[in-house]
């Protein structure tokens, strides 16, 4: 093999690698795309109709270019193997050409159809999830992103919480869909559950919605998908989808006052007179903030800060203490309470259920 | 007119003078040349910053929940190597190429306006030191600066006064205000000199391709780069005049920024993608043997990219909730882009099909750019399909994407474009072995960095975050991307190792290495002051082949 033509060759191998590896990515997402996520963001393995819709015109889109990809990929292989500079060419030029008419209009109008079937294609998909009619059973709500985290208020059941989104799973023959009107308290965010639907924005001043279906229950993951300040990274999103019946316990649960003792704790004491009380609401008791999560039922989530950390006593206690060992950058400061007032909090924040 | 008229120049002997004074020489130039060579080596510097900003947001990727570097640090990596990439780097250096190459190649003495040559220039250098001072300066006078944490695009209400405190933010947007007047300058000057100051006989449809493509891109620069400085006003105007264009708490738009903002910022893809064309269309003739495939049709396709290209904004947007209507409308514009660009693509396969590829270290770089520019356009039209950009739009896909284009096709005829023309700027031959390390280590390096990272935003990864959960499935691919970026690292150190060696040591050149056909081959390496001894006159669009080849010349067939 002389010179050249290793060049050549190593030219062409890296590239037929690229082609495997980039194929190879695509297909076991493919294969069973429910139950073989990956990854539990995994785009293609929808569970929910809009997410469905994106990924049947994303495999018509990959197979299209797939196909684009490996004629031009053939004859660019072709034409650097063949048309290598061979020894004994003796300087001579090789032919001439200057272009060809019919040749241009042929990859001139080939690809324009293919770009109208694309388009066409593209454009059935926006329309049928952009103006999907809003059933009268739909569960309403209302998203509000925030400097990091995320609120949820259920107008119609009276509901506000944070962080954790519960919605009910829709049976394909009785459909009971979820449509979220998306806002903005300060700057954008994008409300992105891969499995779901596809990402939109949280703007301010500029009321946004989306809407998902789950055909399976389950706990299913995303985060905020527009860089938001700082603490992006940590601005996580979990949707539960549970079976009806489990979703209406919900939210009979998420629509009571806080569940506290008549005799007013030390904590709750604590949590009064200080600033606490300023961002946070446990309704049923002095504490209506709104600028940070409604504390009411805090003992039902999962998690703290956004997701970015389990709620477990020891974690609930750090976060009081100093919310930047955590999540460094979030908008709760941290307020230097003594050793026994940040137990007593920590007790309080506890019976929060 | 005769071909004689060529005059093959003698070189000249440079006499050495005290280092003040030629220091002086260059900073008082209005020599197009020199110009040129002080961008480039201004815009190299800016690469070599934004590359390691780069492998630092690479290295605090690599694992989960790492923590090389805070998220405030990272938050200002990424925008800066956004800003110094696109507006310090790579801008100035196409603008270098454009300055150096233009007038030779028209057969032209200088640029059609030296003085603002040199005005723009200095505007550009000025204000990219200005944002490089924020930080020192960043948080007023009192001693800590920051650099902007806003991301490149810098979305409103996230500049406002209400998040962004301090003054990074005013870096930044002073610094973009300053270099568009100065790009603004240079697009201007482009223009003008590419319909002014052609040789006789070249008409239009004579010009080198890297001429016309240039003239197109200063279009898009002038058309492009006003919105831009507009919206940068109102910003300024919203941060110290008390206005509300984008200030949503009073009313104001965030998404008229996104307008503003992406109305600049795609156009801005083709100012910087138009000129890598014009290297692959200059050079990947040259190593095939062959005149360019369709010459016509290829000047037809840059300008229908150009104006397509001005009418595809909102497919930045497709997540912002345009209407059905909207969203529809920006499918099909962005989709339309594919087909003049196919065609370029299939002209350079044309122009290579018969020809007798010679595999130098500029070829190796064009051909290795059409094989990830053809991956760069269809994951362009995975994203281009709204509903899918759903999915993938901020997420890692579409960083692959673009790096696709900007390091893929961009950087790559670069790189080519360096190694073609270092012998004219230079007078010297670089070191052929040396430009295929560099090219095998990068080529490696880019393929380990931006082919994984299409998976982890298929896998659900965003984008500009600073740390991601373990259990997503994106740990073995963040690994894989960081490894490239040392790849890259290491073929960059190669190849400004060898421009450093070769200016010194290197082969002397001589005017014509190549044995090309455009007209900055026909005088001296390094070109004299005056570019030609005397002003050629040409009958061809390559009229060193005529002077080569008199029994066919190629006036006989165009």
């Amino acid at each position: 093999m002389s010179g050249r033509r290793k060049v050549a060759f190593a030219v062409v191998h890296i590239h037929v690698l690229i082609a495997l590896v980039l194929g190879g990515a695509a297909v076991p997402a493919f294969a069973e795309p429910a139950r073989a996520p990956w990854s539990p963001t995994n785009i293609f393995a929808p569970v929910s109709t809009p997410a469905e819709w994106i990924f049947d015109l994303s495999r018509f889109v990959l197979t299209v270019t797939a196909a684009i990809f490996a004629v031009v990929f053939s004859l660019l292989v072709y034409a650097v193997v063949k048309f290598r500079q061979r020894r004994g060419s003796n300087g001579r030029e090789p032919a001439q050409v200057y272009g060809s008419t019919q040749v241009e209009l042929a990859w001139t109008v080939i690809p324009i159809l293919i770009v109208l079937v694309l388009f066409l294609a593209a454009a059935r998909v926006i329309a049928s999830i952009q103006n999907a009619a809003r059933p009268s059973n739909a569960i309403e709500v209302t998203v509000i992103g925030h400097q990091f985290w995320w609120e949820y208020r259920y107008p119609s059941l009276k509901v506000v919480t944070a962080n954790e989104l519960h919605i009910p799973v829709s049976d394909p023959a009785h459909p009971t869909p979820t449509f979220l009107t998306l806002l903005s308290a300060d700057t954008d965010h994008s409300f992105w559950v891969p499995r779901l639907a596809g990402k939109t924005d949280l703007i301010p001043n500029h009321p946004n919605s989306t809407w998902m279906d789950p055909r399976e229950t389950g706990l299913y993951l995303g985060q905020c998908a527009q860089y938001c300040g700082t603490q992006h990274a940590k601005m996580l999103l979990r949707v539960y989808v549970q079976m009806p019946d489990e979703f209406d316990r919900w939210i009979q649960e998420q629509s009571r006052p806080a569940q506290i003792s008549d005799t007013i704790s030390e904590g709750q004491k604590i949590f009064e007179r200080t600033a606490c009380i300023n961002c946070h609401a446990v309704r049923g008791t002095a504490a209506n903030g709104r600028f940070g999560p409604d504390l009411t039922h805090l003992m039902s989530r999962d998690t703290i800060a956004s997701g970015a950390a389990l709620n477990t006593p020891d974690n609930l206690r750090r976060w009081v203490k100093d919310p930047s060992v955590i999540k460094p950058g979030s908008k709760m400061p941290a307020m230097g309470l003594s050793d026994p007032d940040l137990n007593a909090v920590t007790t309080y924040l506890e019976s929060l259920r | 007119m005769s071909t004689e008229s060529i005059a093959w120049s003698t070189p000249q002997v440079a006499a050495q003078r005290p280092v003040v004074e030629r220091l002086h020489d260059w900073v008082t130039t209005v020599d197009h040349k020199r110009l040129g060579i002080l961008y480039i080596l201004y815009a190299l510097v800016f690469l070599v910053i934004g590359g390691v900003e780069a492998t630092v947001l690479r290295i605090q990727l690599i694992r989960p929940h790492n923590d090389f570097v805070s998220p405030q640090v990272f938050n200002r990596m990424f925008t800066m190597h956004g800003t110094t990439m696109i507006f310090f780097a790579v801008m100035p250096i196409l603008f270098g190429f454009a300055n150096y190459l233009i007038p030779l190649m028209i057969g032209a003495r200088d640029m059609a306006f030296p003085r603002l040559n040199a005005f723009s220039f200095w505007l550009t250098a000025f204000g990219g030191l200005l944002l490089y001072f924020s930080f020192v300066g960043g948080d007023g006078l009192y001693g800590a600066g920051n650099a902007p944490d806003v991301g490149w695009f810098a979305y409103a209400p996230l500049t406002s006064k209400t998040f962004s405190v301090g003054h990074s933010t005013d870096f930044w947007t002073l610094s973009l205000l300053v270099s568009g007047f100065g790009s603004i300058g240079t697009a201007i000057n482009i223009i003008t000199t590419v319909l002014c100051m052609r040789c006789p006989g070249m008409t239009l449809g004579r010009m080198p391709l890297l001429a016309w493509l240039n003239l197109t891109m200063a279009g898009l620069v002038v058309l492009a780069i006003s919105p831009l400085t507009a919206a940068q006003l109102m910003l300024l105007v919203d941060r110290y005049l008390g206005g509300h264009f984008f200030d949503t708490q009073a009313g104001g738009s965030a998404v008229m920024w996104m307008h503003f903002f992406w109305v600049f910022g795609h156009p801005e893809v083709y100012v910087l993608v138009i000129p890598a064309f014009a290297f692959a269309s200059e050079i990947i003739p040259v190593f095939s043997r062959k005149a360019i495939f369709g010459y016509p049709v290829m000047v037809a396709a840059t300008i229908c990219i150009a104006f397509i290209g001005m009418s595809v904004w909102a497919h930045h947007m497709f997540t912002v909730g345009m209407s059905a209507a909207g969203n529809t409308f920006f499918v099909l514009s962005t989709m339309a882009i594919a087909v003049p660009t196919g065609i370029k693509i299939f002209n350079w396969l044309a122009t290579i099909w018969g020809g007798q590829i010679d595999f130098k270290t500029p070829m190796l770089f064009c051909v290795a750019f059409l094989f990830q520019f053809l991956i760069a356009g269809l994951t362009g039209i995975m994203l281009g399909a709204a509903p899918f950009n759903w999915q993938l739009g901020n997420s890692y896909f579409v960083i692959a994407h673009f790096h696709y284009v900007i390091v893929g096709a961009i950087l790559f005829t670069l790189f080519g474009a360096f190694y073609y023309w270092f012998p004219k700027m230079s007078g010297r031959m670089y070191n052929e072995a040396l430009g295929k390390l560099h090219f095998w280590l990068f080529v490696i390096g880019f393929h380990l960095t931006f082919d994984f990272m299409h998976i982890p935003g298929i896998l659900g990864m965003p984008r500009r975050i600073y740390t991601y959960e373990p259990g997503r499935g994106w740990d073995t691919w963040n690994l894989i991307i960081t490894i490239g970026v040392f790849f890259q690292a290491a073929g960059l150190l190669v190849f400004i190792g060898n421009l450093l060696w070769s200016y010194r040591r290197g082969k002397v050149a001589g005017s014509d290495p190549w044995d090309a056909w455009t007209l900055e081959w026909s005088t001296t390496s390094p070109p004299p002051t005056y570019n030609f001894a005397t002003i050629p006159a040409i009958k061809s669009r390559r009229p060193l082949w005529d002077l080569k080849h008199p029994e066919d010349p190629d006036w006989q067939y165009e």
